[in-house]
């Protein structure tokens, strides 16, 4: 081949490349999608979280880290996550006493506890339902499970008819009143779609707390959940609840 | 047909609908956002706003990009699995730079009692202490190193 | 926490839907109510009730009109509100919903009223002049045909319409009854009965409407109030409330047996937060008194005026119980904690976007939009028969 022709076929490939390159870029840009970005692939993940009752000493961290990180608002009308305390008497323990002053933002008072009684405390959040009665009910799309599993909120969309709100068995939705929108735990997805941890589990200091990949073999906590008993929260609601519970009591609402 | 002359208002009628349908149809088009629907019902826009939060904490592995040392201190100790930022606060702005303003340091005691003060509801496995009896008013860090709190 | 007993999640505190949305199902009840009635003599062809079919046809219209009213102002962010016709979510209730509404608004009432009505606007087209000529012009879309063949079509047409109206109405209520009834996170709502017990109230209601509608708006013009048409009113009214009654006891019944988790908590909430408003205003003033009522005035022989003032008295009770059935439906399922371990109270404000004064507003203003209506198009003849 002589050589106009080799590099014009060179030059005509790059720019086939460079166009068809540009192209998908460009039609990343113009649709918002994230799938292309670099690094973070949203099919290879599902993501998951692991809540340790035994580890959990109930400061609050977790609760304060929240509020900080997304800019949640401070009373005690609205969290994305809180810390629940039990006081569980074994002979009655459809009754459970709990307490979760300001969600545990401050940590909890030590409380006497009678001879017949138990106590620790339960880190609350969203589920992250894969089959999840909030988005189920949404009536413009504004709430979805995303393909790497985190249910999200469109705050661009969302109406604030608070149906969403209802239909969670958790209690763990609510409405910010400075944007009349809903707000929930999004898992940090800011942090874990750049290999950050949220900011719950960065923060708690006994590892109550941690994230999971359920599609990761790899991945610890991935492999703690294979080898050890977990519950999840109601699971008479077949939500599909993906916080799982390890030493969970069974007389945790 | 006689019948069709009379229905002609019917007919009007009808026609009115379908205008009012297709005039939905029109104005529907100019409101829903193109990337509605790419991966389910809802706009793909929303995965990208989701993602584009800024960043309070910065996490443990930015911390031993600079302070190799406080890393080493703390390999061995018990609070190796503890997060600097739990104690030091959110430090995302000062690992990157953006902040020049200097960490504030903790006060050596707020932090420590937040966890290790007594309470019956935490595992007793749990390194806890009636802090009041153990130490008064005393900074908890007189005694032990943050870093590396075992007093050997 | 100022008002909560026992525990409740931090985010369950405070209520989520307001007295707004308690208005809502009753608005929408009276307009399916109000239509099954006015579908009585067209369809069933109960023709003592005719004096009142064009009355209930505007009620129903006056009532629909304002029914999206109270959602609008309960909106975090109204002005997106059309959303829910651009990406209706499928698997919303309240997404299908604003379709059903749509459909009964203009697929239903709208025409059938119009059609109805029909012969009296081209007259009124024909006898006007200017601005009024214009309107009426309009409203017949300039078609001028009242010939024998053209309203045997409207006829016709009008009959195949109330007959798929009737399905309608039962799914524009009965759909607002799914949209608690399919919600499996909150006990007091989740039931398969609730559809239908929201229908048969809404027949009870909007009856009871339209019969106090009919006496009052024939005192106010001089008109000689039909006794045959208010008692078989008057006994539909009483089977519709003796059904909705079984409905409501079968789901008492059920739950205080089964006795399921969140039982206990129910129960504890109907005897103290929710007591003067279930057993005092719904069960006792609202439904026990009106049925007590109709049924003697169904079984002793009492004179035309004594049955008047019962009948006013019964519906008017009747719309009361069924307020409060809405209420104890909608704020009773937000004051008991999904943990089922605490209660909180509903503080209903005043002068502010979801309180008292939005909510009464928003119940006189269809019988302002009624008023307005019955000029523009009369339900009766303009020769008042006076007493």
């Amino acid at each position: 081949m002589d050589q106009s022709r080799r590099t014009f076929l060179s030059d005509a490939g790059r720019w086939i490349v460079l166009t068809g390159a540009a192209s998908i870029a460009w039609d990343a840009i113009a649709a918002g999608a994230p799938e292309t970005a670099p690094n973070y692939r949203m099919t290879e993940h599902w993501w998951a979280m692991l809540l340790d009752i035994e580890q959990c000493i109930g400061c609050g961290t977790c609760v304060r880290a929240c509020k900080t990180e997304n800019n949640v608002p401070l009373d005690a009308e609205h969290f994305r996550t809180w810390v629940e305390r039990y006081v569980v008497n074994i002979d009655d323990p459809d009754h459970p006493i709990v307490d979760s002053p300001n969600g545990g933002y401050d940590g909890f008072t030590d409380t006497p506890l009678g001879p017949h009684a138990k106590t620790f405390f339960v880190p609350k959040m969203c589920n992250h339902c894969s089959d999840s009665p909030c988005v189920q009910v949404c009536p413009v799309g504004a709430t979805f499970v995303s393909p790497d599993g985190v249910v999200l909120v469109d705050k661009d969309r969302c109406l604030g008819c608070r149906y969403c709100i209802q239909a969670c068995p958790y209690g763990t939705r609510f409405i910010d009143p400075r944007t009349n929108t809903v707000d929930k735990c999004t898992l940090c997805y800011h942090r874990i779609t750049k290999g950050l941890l949220p900011a719950c589990v960065e923060t708690c200091p006994t590892g109550a707390r941690r994230l999971a990949d359920l599609k990761n073999p790899a991945d610890p906590v991935h492999e703690f959940l294979r080898t050890h008993t977990v519950h999840v929260l109601k699971p008479q609601m077949a939500t599909g609840a993906k916080a799982y519970y390890y030493g969970l009591d069974g007389s945790v609402r | 047909m006689s019948g069709a002359r009379h229905g002609r208002h019917l007919v009007r009628v009808g026609g009115l609908f379908v205008a009012g349908i297709l005039a939905f149809l029109v104005v529907r088009h100019y409101f829903v956002p193109t990337d509605f629907g790419v991966y389910g019902h809802y706009r793909a826009g929303a995965l990208t706003d989701a993602r584009a939060r800024p960043i309070a904490f910065a996490g443990q592995n930015a911390c031993g990009d600079c302070h190799t040392d406080i890393v080493e201190i703390r390999k061995p100790s018990r609070h190796r699995a503890v997060s600097c930022e739990v104690c030091h606060g959110p430090l995302a702005t000062h690992a990157s730079g953006d902040d020049p303003a200097t960490p504030r340091r903790p006060d050596g005691r707020t932090a420590c009692v937040t966890c290790h003060q007594k309470n019956v509801s935490k595992p007793a496995r749990f390194p806890q202490i009636a802090v009041a009896d153990h130490a008064g008013d005393a900074k908890c860090s007189e005694c032990h190193q943050p870093h590396d709190p075992k007093i050997s | 926490m100022g008002g909560v007993q026992g525990f409740m999640y931090p985010n369950e505190v405070e209520l989520q839907w307001s007295i707004l949305i308690v208005l809502y199902p009753f608005i929408t009840g009276l307009v399916a109510g109000a239509f099954i009635l006015a579908s009585l003599e067209r369809v069933f062809n109960v023709h003592v009730v005719r004096p009142t079919y064009r009355l209930a046809l505007l009620t129903a219209l006056a009532f629909l009109i304002v029914a999206p009213l109270p959602l609008q102002l309960h909106l975090g962010r109204p002005e997106r509100s059309l959303e829910m016709y651009f990406t209706p979510h499928r698997t919303s209730a309240m997404a299908m919903f604003g379709f059903v509404y749509l459909w009964y608004l203009m697929g239903i009432l709208l025409l059938e009223i119009w059609l109805d009505y029909r012969r009296d606007l081209v007259c009124s087209h024909r006898a006007s002049t200017g601005v009024k000529r214009a309107l009426y012009g309009a409203l017949t879309l300039w078609s001028d045909d009242i010939s024998d063949e053209a309203l045997a079509l409207d006829d016709k047409a009008g009959r195949i319409i109330t007959i798929v109206g009737i399905p309608s109405a039962f799914l524009l209520h009965g759909y607002v009854g799914f949209i608690f009834g399919s919600i499996k996170a909150n006990p007091w709502w989740s039931t398969p009965l609730m559809p239908i017990v929201f229908i048969f109230s809404a027949m009870v209601s909007g009856i009871a409407l339209v019969m106090l509608m009919y006496i009052g708006l024939s005192r106010l013009q001089g008109r000689r109030v039909e006794m045959p048409c208010v008692d078989t009113i008057a006994s539909y009214l009483f089977y519709a409330f003796v059904v909705d009654f079984s409905l409501e006891m079968v789901d008492l019944i059920h739950r205080i047996y089964e006795a399921d988790e969140s039982f206990r908590a129910l129960d504890f909430m109907v005897h103290t937060r929710l007591f003067t408003s279930q057993i005092v205003l719904q069960l006792g003033l609202g439904t026990a008194v009106p049925l007590l009522l109709l049924a003697v005035s169904q079984v002793a022989k009492l004179r035309d005026a004594a049955r008047l003032r019962v009948y006013i008295l019964a519906g008017c009770l009747t719309l009361v119980g069924i307020f409060a059935m809405r209420w104890n439906v909608v704020i009773g399922g937000q004051l008991f904690s999904k943990s089922f371990l605490g209660y909180t109270t509903y503080k209903l404000q005043f002068a502010t976007r979801e309180g008292l004064a939005p909510a009464i507003a928003l119940l006189i203003l269809p019988f302002g939009i009624l008023a307005g209506l019955v000029r523009l198009l009369p339900p009766w003849p303009a020769t008042a028969v006076s007493e």
